[in-house]
């Protein structure tokens, strides 16, 4: 691991000082589970370490309201997931956490951590792989002619093929949820959708946070669509272990007619991928497997292989089609 | 053998420290190796660390992790060195009574926070935590090289209320593997532990 000083703060305007220095390339760190690793690997080399853990104080809370969910930034995965009222009211979230990572992870993992997990494509992780335009931008993507059976379909480049790892972040995406963000020149809100970038011709630049921007929270809005919704995740084992796909659905219906559907997949995609096109499908149709697969052919249409994920669109079919008919089956 | 009259002011043997079992025992931080340090190790403020309820002060290069605080420079060689990714558990402390993973913690990052290692379960002289019991009753284990993250990840999870079929311990334990397989009396351990604890 390289030398790098660590910093904690007790505040935010300390954190931010902290993370200023122009000179010295700054992390936040609150879990470590994605930093801690990638910097025994080499893959990340921080000059400072800005521990925000003591800002759980102020961003740590999990509150559900009439107008939607706050999920505050240093909840940790486990806090978020066994609250009462995300569990009843947004089952997607509490899936998305339950089915993530190992329990010890999911006590250290913060959810702002958690959304910027970073991929896991062994080419990226392993630094003795020279090409990745993801670690050494203009270096070539090894992964292209690789071993990529876990790589993405969607939203994928000839610089980068890498899967977004993430859970959290496809429920986010579905549910509309906003993020809240502290720079330097004060509190913003976007959309959770912008935060993350496909990898275009720049793969190193994953996220839409400048310099010395803190996530602090998550907002969900309310809807008659969150309790009707679920996340399902396929993997090579039970436990413990990514996605090779994954469904993320909320539903509002109506004797059975879809009024409203929100559809984001995992484990296929750069980005948590929302498919407002699978969506647009399903508005105003009666929902049963032929509108289900009609959904799923148009949420893969524009999939791209690379050999050993050729079987990933038609896994992602399926996965979406068992979703949205497992959601339909919910008692709510 | 010659050597051994040489060897001892180094500190205890690894056998004697495993040997003694209770981690009642402290090393110096006599290996300078341990922090892996390319650079000069920085004249900072020391550590203070909370272990099995006794408080620590340490001077430790920032990069170093829990994992090695406890083993290399706390004597503290119950928690075991896995993969160091994350992935195997067998490095899982609790932190406040959550279970967690002591190779992607700071040692630095762990100040403030109550750390509870294998050799602090049950506390020295004391009798078994029915947790260990239990592994030792069920045979829950074969080298034993992940049964003290094991235990505590175990611990955790009847804490959590996750006990209450063998497929929800499964479940519950599936960030800590064991490469004997000794996965069946592990979960019989933890079902015959878990009323015991419920009746401390």
């Amino acid at each position: 691991m390289r030398a790098f000083d660590y910093v904690r703060a007790a505040d935010p305007r300390q954190a931010l000082a902290a993370a200023a220095r122009p000179d010295r390339v700054a992390r936040y760190l609150a879990g470590g589970t994605t930093l801690i690793d990638l910097m025994k690997l080499d893959v990340e080399g921080p000059a400072r370490l800005v521990d925000v853990n003591a800002l759980a104080t102020r961003f740590g809370a999990v509150e559900a309201t009439p107008k939607g969910l706050r999920l505050g930034a240093l909840a940790r995965m486990s806090e978020a997931e066994a609250h009462p009222e995300v569990r009843r009211d947004y089952p997607l979230i509490a899936d998305s956490l339950r089915l993530a990572a190992s329990p010890q992870l999911r006590n250290m993992a913060s959810l702002g951590g958690n959304v910027l997990q970073r991929t896991r494509c062994a080419y990226f992780r392993d630094v003795s792989f020279a090409a990745c335009n993801k670690r050494d931008p203009g270096s070539g993507c090894a992964a292209l002619e690789g071993v990529n059976r876990r790589h993405a379909v969607l939203g994928v480049s000839e610089a980068c093929i890498a899967t977004y790892p993430g859970d959290l972040g496809q429920a986010l995406t579905a549910l509309d949820a906003e993020v809240e963000i502290l720079g330097p020149a004060g509190p913003r809100m976007m959309a959770f959708e912008g935060l993350h970038r496909a990898p275009a011709a720049t793969p190193h630049i994953e996220t839409a946070l400048a310099p010395g921007e803190l996530i602090t929270g998550f907002f969900v809005p309310a809807g008659p669509w969150t309790r009707r919704s679920l996340y399902l995740k396929v993997r090579d084992r039970a436990s413990f272990d990514f996605a090779l796909a994954a469904a993320a659905v909320a539903l509002d219906l109506e004797d059975g007619v879809v009024r409203q559907a929100r559809i984001a997949l995992g484990g296929v995609a750069t980005r948590p991928w929302r498919s407002r096109v699978a969506e647009a499908r399903l508005a105003g149709r009666r929902l049963d497997q032929a509108s289900a697969g009609a959904a799923a052919e148009a949420a893969f249409a524009g999939a791209v292989t690379h050999g050993g994920n050729d079987y990933k669109p038609e896994l992602g079919r399926r996965t979406l089609v068992r979703a949205l008919m497992a959601a339909q089956a919910m008692e709510v | 053998m010659s050597n051994d009259g040489e060897q001892a002011p180094r500190g205890p043997s690894r056998r004697g420290v495993l040997g003694g079992g209770t981690g009642t025992a402290v090393l110096p931080p006599v290996y300078p190796g341990a922090a892996r340090a390319e650079a000069p190790l920085p004249a900072g403020p020391d550590l203070a660390l909370n272990v099995n309820g006794e408080a620590r002060r340490l001077a430790l290069d920032p990069r170093t992790t829990l994992i090695d605080a406890l083993r290399e420079h706390l004597g503290l060689t119950g928690a075991k060195k896995g993969c160091d990714h994350g992935q195997c558990g067998a490095c899982t402390v609790l932190a406040d009574g959550r279970r967690i993973l002591a190779c992607l913690t700071l040692a630095a990052a762990a100040q403030g926070r109550a750390i509870t290692t294998i050799e602090g379960l049950a506390g020295p002289g004391a009798a078994l935590h029915p947790m260990q019991a239990a592994f030792i009753e069920a045979d829950a284990f074969q080298c034993g090289y992940c049964t003290p993250g094991q235990i505590l990840s175990a611990v955790a999870l009847v804490n959590e209320g996750h006990a209450g079929s063998a497929d929800e311990i499964r479940e519950h334990m599936s960030g800590n593997l064991c490469r004997c397989a000794a996965y069946p009396h592990i979960v019989a351990a933890i079902m015959s532990a878990a009323p015991a604890m419920a009746r401390g």
